[in-house]
């Protein structure tokens, strides 16, 4: 899996959020879009795209876009 | 491994029971300090709930027994077991069964008693009551699932209450159901009420305001308080497995039915599932909009609300799968035929009588 189109999938999450904002070291729960109806999407996202069933305590741990990446990454 | 199968039992009628007052999700000022009440709805799929804090899970499976015993011009001297799903059950003791074999004046010749399981309880119960029905000693049974009235005002804007009736009863010949179960007690504490039990017994912190650290919304001990994103998580993982699980185990194509009733989880959920495992959206039935979640009653409620009229003509294939509070699952497949479908009970009035 390539982080651009994680990036990629991770933005398309988002509505009100310009696309530009988002990049490996994104603190994503910083963003003013961020909410835990949002954190739901990008699980959603994640098991549709990668397959991966991530947890709470995975996207509570992720500061970054980045972090995030390497934990779906791990559990291929 | 389980996997179940009963013959010689089939479904005779579905009925359910929702408090008459309408509650609006949109009209909550202060949802969470995340999300507005819209994005609440639009997420979540709940706009409109039946709440009546004065009614038990119990107050509303009466009168939807009741209706459906009259519908089905059933001797109530006939039914010879009752079983009681829910987590809101009357007192902490008596089971809210025994209560309700006499509110609802069965036979004291009546095998009645309560399980206690929450979003996979109406899946529970049916093999339940079917394993009870199998062999032709019991003839009549009743399933009553649902949840109402909670310890304390209910404050979480997805779960709605409803009471709802299944009656089953022994036919020699009928293909019966066949189930798939599972269960993770390491997410005991996924959707969890903290006190209240005899672990954590009720005192004054069992009423103090806490953030849970999730979704922006404090409860206090006594309320029910859930990680969103582990059962999120769950839903969308193990519902279609166990319904491929199922499929895979009987020999048979899951995507050969004509109805699937899902849990009413939330709508981002029950979408995604639908989608993993393929499902045509007309086939897949839904009532979270107008009465949220309403955990153990969701699959029965669905069927009376959305498919009246629809499936009874002719015989219909079922695929109904429970997920939730647990963690526990399962999935049911069965054929309905001349099923009777009761209009939904709207409950406003109270059985006048002075409870202990």
């Amino acid at each position: 899996m390539e982080l651009k189109d994680f990036i990629e999938n991770f933005a398309a999450q988002f509505d009100d959020t310009d696309q530009s904002e988002f990049t490996p070291e994104t603190e994503f729960k910083a963003l003013d879009e961020w909410s835990s109806l949002t954190a739901l999407s990008i699980i959603a996202m994640v098991d549709e795209e990668y397959d991966v069933a991530l947890k709470g305590d995975d996207v509570k741990k992720a500061e970054t876009i980045e972090d995030l990446f390497n934990t779906v990454k791990s559990k291929l | 491994m389980a996997f179940l199968e009963f013959k010689n039992v089939r479904i005779a009628g579905v009925s359910a029971g929702v408090p008459k007052s309408v509650f609006c999700n949109l009209d909550i000022k202060d949802m969470s300090s995340e999300y507005d009440a819209a994005s609440f709805v639009e997420t979540t799929g709940v706009k409109e709930r039946r709440i009546d804090e004065r009614m038990t899970t119990s107050d509303l499976c009466v009168p939807a027994a009741e209706k459906l015993i009259a519908d089905l011009s059933w001797e109530k001297s006939e039914i010879d077991a009752l079983i009681f799903v829910s987590q809101t059950t009357d007192y902490y003791l008596p089971a809210t069964a025994c209560i309700v074999q006499e509110r609802l004046g069965l036979s004291r010749e009546c095998y009645a008693t309560d399980v206690v399981i929450g979003c996979s309880g109406w899946v529970y119960g049916m093999s339940i009551v079917a394993s009870l029905l199998a062999n032709g000693s019991i003839k009549k049974a009743l399933l009553m699932a649902g949840d109402a009235k909670r310890h304390v005002p209910t404050n979480d804007p997805l779960f709605g209450f409803a009471g709802t009736v299944t009656a089953l009863e022994y036919k020699e010949g009928a293909a019966g159901f066949k189930f798939h179960f599972g269960t993770d007690g390491s997410g005991y504490d996924a959707i969890i009420i903290p006190d209240g039990g005899c672990r954590n017994q009720i005192s004054d912190k069992s009423f103090k305001i806490e953030e849970t650290g999730e979704g922006g919304r404090a409860t206090n001990r006594l309320q029910t308080r859930m990680k969103g994103m582990d059962v999120f998580s769950f839903g969308i993982t193990t519902a279609p497995k166990s319904i491929k699980r199922l499929a895979e185990h009987f020999g048979f194509d899951y995507l050969d039915m004509d109805y699937y009733v899902f849990h009413q989880a939330n709508m981002k959920m029950n979408n995604l599932i639908v989608k993993k495992l393929k499902l045509d959206p007309d086939k897949v039935p839904s009532c979270m909009y107008e009465f949220g979640n309403t955990s153990s009653a969701s699959i029965p409620l669905t069927i009376v609300t959305q498919l009246k009229g629809k499936c009874e003509s002719k015989p219909s294939k079922f695929l109904c799968c429970g997920f939730g509070v647990g963690l526990s699952w399962g999935t049911v497949v069965f054929e309905a035929e001349d099923m009777v479908i009761s209009d939904l009970v709207e409950v406003d009035e109270m059985e006048d009588r002075e409870w202990v």
